[in-house]
């Protein structure tokens, strides 16, 4: 055996201690849902990981009625402090329990074990670390003295990075005293339903987080609901059209963030080893199931052939398989349907003339697999230019000058995420003013902190998640003027709750809930 | 700014066919300036995540024994004496008793007054390194800092060679590196190697040592690799292990990067040795993961991959002999030297 096959090294699965069925999270305990139960299962072998409970309208309905419960009795009440002790407390819990929810999660969706044990799940800990800080400092949140939280948070997120999605909605929402009712992906509800169990461990007030599971329906009873405030959607275009349509005329706060195809820009002076691992990491971390994926190589013509060749040569290295496997670097493909898709999408750029060109890699019997693709002789107008394909493809195209650079990367619906490769700062520097892109990366990419605003223009939705801006979206004004460091919304139970600081942290609900209550 | 006269420079044979028979130091200027430039961030990045392969079971095995096969045994001490060279050659064909499948090293490599008692000492074992035997490597060229005439270097080169030496490790002249003086640096590394010139009309393979920690940035590593290659390095090899930084897997894998960026261009194929700090097999492993997915598994061959090193072949014979048993043993059950 060749040593670059490597032999298996995969991460055992037997550090799961998974449930056969889980219920809806709903007032902090699990309960069954009025629906159909559904199975879950991993796209690296089509087997059945766990059943998940679906909720129906009736369903949801409680699951609002307790986080409207919990934010009027508790958490609206409680003081930042209290609530960042809290935050601060998962962050902990999801490190402490990181292998596990790494495993599950490569497990349920299948992206590598390399990528939810090094990013995914790293973030997911960073973000609610990161909130927990701002939690009893909203008054610098940018939205006046005294912010408000806005009251029940229907979310909704994606398959791509569950468990990441999850943290980017629930922490900033908690720690500006919102409750939260989410609901997963139909795909991927198995981290969300770990992710409860650790709610239970940190102690959380019960309803201030609850989790319906179930498809797209249950899913728009939530954002439809009447009693929520505040929407905030990550997903596809079209579902993010839908929900605006719905909320419109209501009095609920929107955020969406949707698709994009972004462009990834290299200039013949880049940086050029670095370059190719930038497009590699770009288009095919996570399958390329990324919303911000550099799926547009924009490349100066001069340094195509040799761009297209390094490229090549370097995807010839990817490892593609069982995403549990330490080792590997393209996993599965999420769900039968996605695949479908890409092939589909795929098939139409070569027949609209693009130059198709796979990596050499072996398929396994079972699952949904695709393997690292690029298209090269692909022109603006081409659907594959256009459209998310939302899979590990590549487009590439060319252009001549910094002007037609431009020209090309924001001639495009969408505007979430573009990169630039040079190693010319003044004209990077020139550059990312013109580029019409929520996050542009430069000498990077796919690169995500918690305290970076993400989001996007055009097509690629509103609002910011993430940093600052990402806290705002979840708080208003409140019109109460009272001197800068007394504290937030419930300024008076802040005052009250105050000594509660000298407290031990180690059960900071209790008391603080107790005296928040006694206002 | 005058414009004087391009100085010319030695015509080696890679440089000349690169870069035209009137081979100017302006030529070889511009064409380092112009290479691709590094970014430290991206490099590291890369390095980290080529770190982060896990090496198991047959794979780690094999990869166990090729850190052995591919060493070159080390001593370069003030304080070296024959019976010291004595026992390193002993443990460079046997690094380890208990297991005699375990397969010899590469080389040792010794100063090059200690070269004729490693040859003498290796005896009927002395050779090449592919056909399980042992060759020489001496340092040579004022070894470690390379701060001598030029007449010095060679005389030194030569002496080594003479007394038997198979592989000559040179050092560049780093402060005319830095000074800018490429023209400088690339006609010495030329000069040194027709040093390496036998009697009878074979070379002595030269590695040459960039001695990356000196050089500091990226951009001025790849340019001195790209340097060494044109004016005729077998080998282009990271450092003296005298300066620390020494060895570090991102240059290792930037020089790695230069030399697979030489075979597209030219087909030829320029051995890389990291020296200097590499002590633990998980440390080595990735090294060899780092080759692999860069250049290609064919280079992790002694004629094309070095470790330079003196404690690293212990702690792969304590993985070897845990492989081979089941459990850890301890320092005691490797020889000291």
């Amino acid at each position: 055996m060749a040593f670059l096959e490597y032999a298996p090294a995969p991460e055992s699965a037997s550090i799961l201690n998974l449930k056969a069925q889980y219920g809806l999270f709903i007032d902090g305990e699990f309960v069954d849902g009025g629906g159909e139960v559904f199975d879950t299962i991993s796209p690296a072998t089509e087997q059945v990981i766990a059943r998940i409970a679906q909720a129906d309208a009736h369903d949801v309905d409680r699951a609002v009625a307790a986080a409207r419960r919990a934010y009027e009795t508790v958490w609206s009440r409680m003081s930042g402090s209290d609530r960042g002790k809290y935050l601060f407390r998962i962050a902990r819990l999801v490190q402490e329990r990181a292998r596990e929810l790494a495993v599950a999660e490569s497990l349920d969706n299948g992206k590598p074990i390399r990528e939810t044990r090094d990013v995914d799940v790293p973030l997911v800990a960073a973000w609610f670390f990161y909130y927990a800080g701002w939690a009893d400092k909203l008054e610098y949140a940018g939205v006046g003295p005294n912010p408000r939280a806005l009251g029940v948070a229907a979310q909704v997120i994606p398959w791509n990075f569950p468990l990441l999605m999850l943290a980017w909605k629930i922490a900033p929402a908690l720690a500006a005293g919102n409750t939260v009712v989410i609901k997963p992906a139909e795909t991927t509800s198995l981290t969300a339903m770990l992710f409860a169990e650790i709610l239970q461990q940190a102690d959380l007030p019960k309803g201030v987080v609850n989790i319906v599971t179930g498809p797209g329906a249950t899913g728009q009873a939530l954002v439809t609901h009447d009693d929520v405030n505040k929407v905030a959607f990550t997903g596809s275009t079209n579902v993010g059209r839908m929900i605006a349509r719905q909320v419109a005329g209501t009095q609920k706060r929107l955020t969406l963030e949707l698709g994009g195809k972004a462009a990834n820009i290299v200039f013949d002076d880049a940086a050029m080893d670095q370059a190719v691992e930038g497009i590699v990491n770009g288009i095919f971390f996570n399958q390329g199931h990324v919303c911000c994926a550099g799926s547009r190589l924009l490349v100066q013509e001069n340094v195509h052939d040799e761009v297209v060749e390094r490229l090549k040569q370097r995807l010839s290295t990817l490892r593609l398989g069982d995403p549990l496997d330490k080792n590997t670097d393209i996993g599965a493909i999420n769900s039968a349907a996605q695949l479908e898709r890409i092939r589909t999408l795929s098939d139409t750029g070569e027949g609209e003339g693009a130059e198709r060109w796979t990596a050499d890699c072996r398929i396994p019997d079972k699952g949904f697999w695709f393997a690292p693709t690029i298209f090269t002789k692909v022109s603006a107008a081409h659907t594959i230019a256009r459209e998310e394909i939302f899979g590990p493809v590549l487009s590439v195209l060319t252009f001549r000058t910094p002007a037609e650079a431009i020209a090309k990367a924001n001639n495009t619906p969408y505007g979430l995420s573009a990169g630039i490769w040079t190693e010319k700062g003044s004209r990077m520097l020139a550059l990312v003013d013109q580029l019409k892109a929520g996050v542009v990366w430069a000498n990077t990419f796919n690169r995500f902190d918690p305290a970076s605003p993400f989001g996007g223009y055009k097509e690629s939705g509103y609002g910011r998640e993430g940093g600052r801006h990402g806290l705002a979206a979840y708080l208003e004004a409140s019109g109460w003027d009272a001197p800068a460091g007394l504290g937030s919304a419930s300024a008076p139970a802040a005052l009250v709750t105050a000594p509660a600081a000298t407290k031990p942290a180690a059960k900071p609900a209790k008391k603080s809930t107790r005296k928040g209550t006694a206002k | 700014m005058t414009i004087t006269p391009a100085a010319g420079l030695q015509p080696a044979e890679r440089a000349v066919r690169l870069l035209g028979a009137d081979l100017t130091e302006t030529a070889l200027r511009r064409h380092l300036e112009g290479l691709s430039g590094v970014d430290a961030v991206g490099l590291e990045q890369r390095a980290a995540g080529l770190a982060t392969r896990s090496i198991k079971t047959s794979s780690k095995a094999w990869a166990l024994d090729t850190i052995i096969r591919t060493c070159d045994l080390t001593t370069l001490e003030g304080a070296d004496t024959p019976g010291k060279v004595r026992s390193l050659v002993a443990k460079a064909v046997t690094p380890d008793a208990s297991d005699p499948t375990t397969p010899s090293v590469a080389a040792v490599c010794v100063y090059g007054d200690m070269v004729p008692y490693a040859v003498e000492a290796l005896g009927s074992r002395h050779g090449d390194p592919e056909k399980g035997l042992v060759s020489v490597a001496a340092v040579a060229t004022a070894f470690p800092s390379g701060r001598a005439s030029l007449a010095i270097k060679l005389a030194d080169t030569r002496e080594a060679v003479a007394a038997g030496a198979d592989e000559i490790d040179m050092v560049i002249d780093r402060g005319a590196f830095l000074a800018g003086s490429y023209g400088l640096v690339f006609d010495q590394i030329v000069a040194v190697k027709e040093a390496c010139r036998r009697a009878d009309g074979t070379y002595a393979h030269l590695k040459v040592i960039l001695e990356t920690g000196e050089l500091v940035t990226y951009d001025n590593v790849r340019r001195a690799s790209w340097l060494a290659i044109l004016a005729g390095a077998d080998f282009i090899k990271t450092s003296t292990g005298k300066v620390s930084p020494a060895a570090t897997l991102p240059v290792t894998l930037l020089m790695l990067e230069v030399i697979r960026d030489w075979h597209r261009l030219t087909g030829e194929k320029v051995g890389m040795k990291p020296a200097g700090g590499i002590r633990a097999s998980k440390d080595a492993v990735r090294y060899l993961v780092t080759v692999a997915e860069t250049v290609g598994e064919e280079w992790l061959t002694p004629h094309l991959w070095r470790f330079g090193a003196s404690s690293l072949v212990n702690d792969v014979l304590l993985q070897r002999q845990k492989m081979r048993t089941g459990h850890y043993s301890g320092p005691d059950y490797v020889t000291v030297d």
